[in-house]
């Protein structure tokens, strides 16, 4: 493999039953991407389990016995293979609405996802739900897969009518470029190989896709953000004065004698040096990981935010966000919650529920509060201000969780507006 | 403007140092558990990619079973003392002492057993965060934990009711007595580890390159002679050529036949081979279709 291989995270999502982890499996085992001692063991689950004859490919991923029991996913499993091309990393995410914030976990840091159909079945509630979140986090890019052709004839008339009625719900939520794909995960028809059975379909297999999509645009290189991780001090003889800022690169570029603003104090000074382990740097960008010296001394801790003059983004103790709430316990707008954006951790209150959004219509509706998989537009308060920008804009600086003080779970993930 | 090609390794790299330095500055006391094999070779290079100039913000804990590789634990003392760390070392042996581990017999494979001496070194410690070596390729009930890893008070991960864990935003908060395990390398493979290594050239115990050493056959698996494992009547000790793709408990972690004397050569043999590293290697994951999910549920790593 060539040491410039590309990186490519996608996730499978859809209604339950759709054939997610059954694709991820047809496609780890026709890429050759699956072990010897993988497929002995599944073949021996499948056929203690009364299979008939052939092997059930979901179990290289629902690899929890709880799963197995139920034959359902509840948690994403991720999978990594590699061809020639690229470097996969697959999220196999539940179709079951119970376990939606797990599809909502392996959705926030995808490259693209594909949605999958039961052609027998068309679009289905579940189907609207991810192709919501998927809009809603931002995914990249999105290919429809109309899966078990086999069960509907390999009809091409089958095929467009769910086509055009899924366009038409995604053009309601702005997604307009997508490629729809007809297979059979079962078979492996148009998932690597072409197969026999689909050969009106024009478009290329799955994989061939999955290989050539271009994801170098996903990463925003024009706004410089840079969120403070850790201070490092290292007060040894030798580094006696080292103050250096430690953190990712977010978004954009960076080069040493750049000026930048600090914020939310607002003071300006100058990068000094890039510093890293592999010796200093002249410049670096996203998503690099480095260390910042100044050419002032300013008190700067974690939380705060280096930015370009230039390109500055929000600093404010208000905003508006779009939400899914992912806790079992509702909403209670009474209470104040815990916000963790970039590096900074603020105590927040929700000042008020804009509308609930019904995921089937696309309608909003006012409510009183926020349940287990609701996506709701809320306006918010923080005790501190944030730094951010809205999400469409940056994915980075544009996100955030929330965290329940009491019990220290994440109930909620959030995009600002 | 910024296309600068970076590797996948690159990306990955990246990651986890963002992962660690992200556990330096919310956790209150973490450690890094640290074995000397080579997926924890790998970590200590993060770590140092992510801290220095300074020295670690967290001590180097190895959980001893006794079992292990001398050479393994002559590169983890070398390394920790090369790089001037701090290295705690809790022996499985002193779990027995104190008889809260109960072996059946003394030669048994002790890797289910670590889960006892390692909560009790977080509560002798007060570790609130314990940053561990393990991917998600290695086995499909590592596939599905998350990176940040909730664990309550009896050191228990529920793998049905797992945080969400959105974007890089990570939940690190626990009540007191409650851990957080961090798995920074999640997203690397077994070839990403050898590519990292041969990059970085790293150096690693050399049991993991092509060796002569003595074997017998047990089990369906390959089992290498020491004082731990001798031959049993009509068992023959024979003479092979072999290399270790993991380095755990010497009494269940069998070598396979190679002749890959450098990482570039191991890398070319991981595009070919066709069993996972743990099938090849690890007896005790082989006795039921769920034991390391098992053996998370009660604390390991
Ligand atoms: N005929 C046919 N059956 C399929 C196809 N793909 C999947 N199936 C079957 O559909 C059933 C569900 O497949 P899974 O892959 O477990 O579905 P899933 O989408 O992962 O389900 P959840 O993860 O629980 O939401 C299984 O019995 C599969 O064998 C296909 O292309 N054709
Ligand atoms: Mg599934």
């Amino acid at each position: 493999m060539s040491n410039t291989t590309q990186l490519l995270r996608f996730i499978t999502a859809g209604s339950v039953d759709d054939g997610k982890s059954t694709l991820i499996g047809r496609l780890l085992h026709d890429s050759k991407s699956i072990f010897e001692d993988q497929l002995s063991a599944i073949t021996k689950t499948s056929e203690r389990r009364g299979g008939m004859g052939a092997v059930d490919l979901s179990l290289l991923t629902d690899g929890l016995q709880a799963e197995r029991e139920q034959g359902i996913t509840i948690d994403v499993a991720y999978r990594y293979f590699a061809t020639p091309k690229r470097k996969f990393i697959i999220g196999d995410t539940p179709g079951h609405e119970q376990y939606t914030r797990n599809m909502v976990t392996a959705a926030s840091t995808a490259n693209l996802a594909v949605i999958l159909i039961d052609a027998r079945k068309g679009v289905l509630t579940q189907t609207r739900r991810h192709t919501f979140i998927t809009s809603l986090v931002g995914v990249p890019h999105i290919v429809l897969a109309v899966n078990k052709m086999d069960m509907v004839g390999y009809s091409k008339e089958t095929f467009d009518a769910i086509c055009a009625e899924y366009r038409a719900f995604a053009a309601q939520l702005g997604l307009h470029e997508m490629t729809c794909i007809p297979m059979s995960a079962l078979n492996g028809d148009m998932v690597v190989e072409r197969g026999e059975n689909l050969n009106w379909y024009q478009g290329s297999p799955l994989l061939e896709l999955l290989e050539n999509v271009v994801i170098d645009h996903d990463i925003n290189t024009i706004d410089f953000r840079y969120p403070v991780q850790w201070v490092c001090r290292p007060q040894t003889q030798e580094y006696h004065d080292f103050r250096g800022y430690m953190g990712r690169i977010e978004s954009g570029v960076i080069a040493a004698g750049d000026e930048i603003t600090i914020l939310p104090s607002g003071r300006t000074t100058k990068v000094k040096e890039i510093v890293t382990y592999d010796g200093n740097l002249q410049r670096a960008c996203a998503p690099q990981s480095v260390t910042l010296t100044l050419t002032d001394e300013i008190d700067i801790s974690r939380g705060d935010m280096f930015v370009k003059s230039a390109a500055m983004p929000q600093v404010s103790k208000e905003f508006e966000a779009m939400l899914c709430w992912l806790s079992e316990s509702p909403l209670d707008l009474n209470r104040k919650y815990i916000i963790k954006h970039t590096t900074r951790v603020v105590k927040c209150l929700f000042a008020r529920l804009e509308y609930r959004v019904d995921v089937n219509t696309l309608e909003h509706h006012s409510s009183a509060t926020l349940n287990m998989n609701d996506i709701a537009r809320v306006a918010m308060k923080v005790q501190q201000p944030l730094v951010f920008d809205s999400y469409t804009k940056n994915r980075f600086t544009g996100s955030f969780i929330v965290i329940d003080e009491a019990t220290n779970n994440t109930v909620a993930a959030g995009m600002i507006i | 403007m910024s296309n600068q090609p970076f590797t996948h390794l690159d990306v990955l790299e990246s990651e986890s140092i963002h992962i660690m330095r992200e556990v330096a500055a919310e956790c209150k006391n973490p450690a890094l558990l640290f074995s000397g094999g080579k997926d924890s070779i790998v970590m200590l290079r993060l770590a140092e990619k992510a801290f220095r100039p300074a020295r670690f913000p967290f001590p180097l804990v190895h959980i001893d079973t006794e079992h292990n590789f001398p050479e393994v634990i002559a590169c983890r003392d070398k390394l920790a003392s090369d790089l001037g760390e701090r290295l705690i070392v809790r022996s499985l042996d002193d779990s027995i002492k104190k008889g809260t581990i109960v072996l059946k017999n003394a030669d048994q494979g002790r890797n289910a057993f670590q889960s006892v001496t390692l909560l009790e070194t977080i509560a002798e410690f007060g570790f609130d965060a314990c940053i561990g070596g393990a991917r998600r390729d290695e086995e499909k009930a590592r596939a599905k934990e998350r990176i940040f890893s909730f664990r309550d008070e009896f050191g228990q991960w529920d793998p049905k009711n797992q945080r969400p864990e959105l974007w890089d935003t990570y939940n690190t908060r626990v009540h007191a007595g409650e851990n957080i395990r961090v798995f920074p390398i999640s997203n690397w493979t077994e070839m990403d580890i050898w590519e990292y290594i041969a990059r970085e050239k790293l150096y690693i115990p050399d049991i993991y390159y092509a060796h002569e050493r003595e074997v017998i056959r047990r089990d369906n698996g390959v089992l290498p002679v020491s004082h731990l494992v001798q031959p049993r009547s009509g068992e023959k000790v024979e003479k092979l050529v072999v290399r270790f793709r993991t380095v755990g408990d010497m009494t269940c972690t069998c070598p396979v036949e190679s002749h890959a004397r450098n990482a570039q050569e191991i890398i070319e043999e991981t595009a070919i081979t066709r069993i996972t590293e743990r099938g090849a290697t690890r007896m005790d994951d082989q006795t039921s279709e769920a034991s390391m999910e098992l053996r998370k549920k009660e604390g390991y790593f």
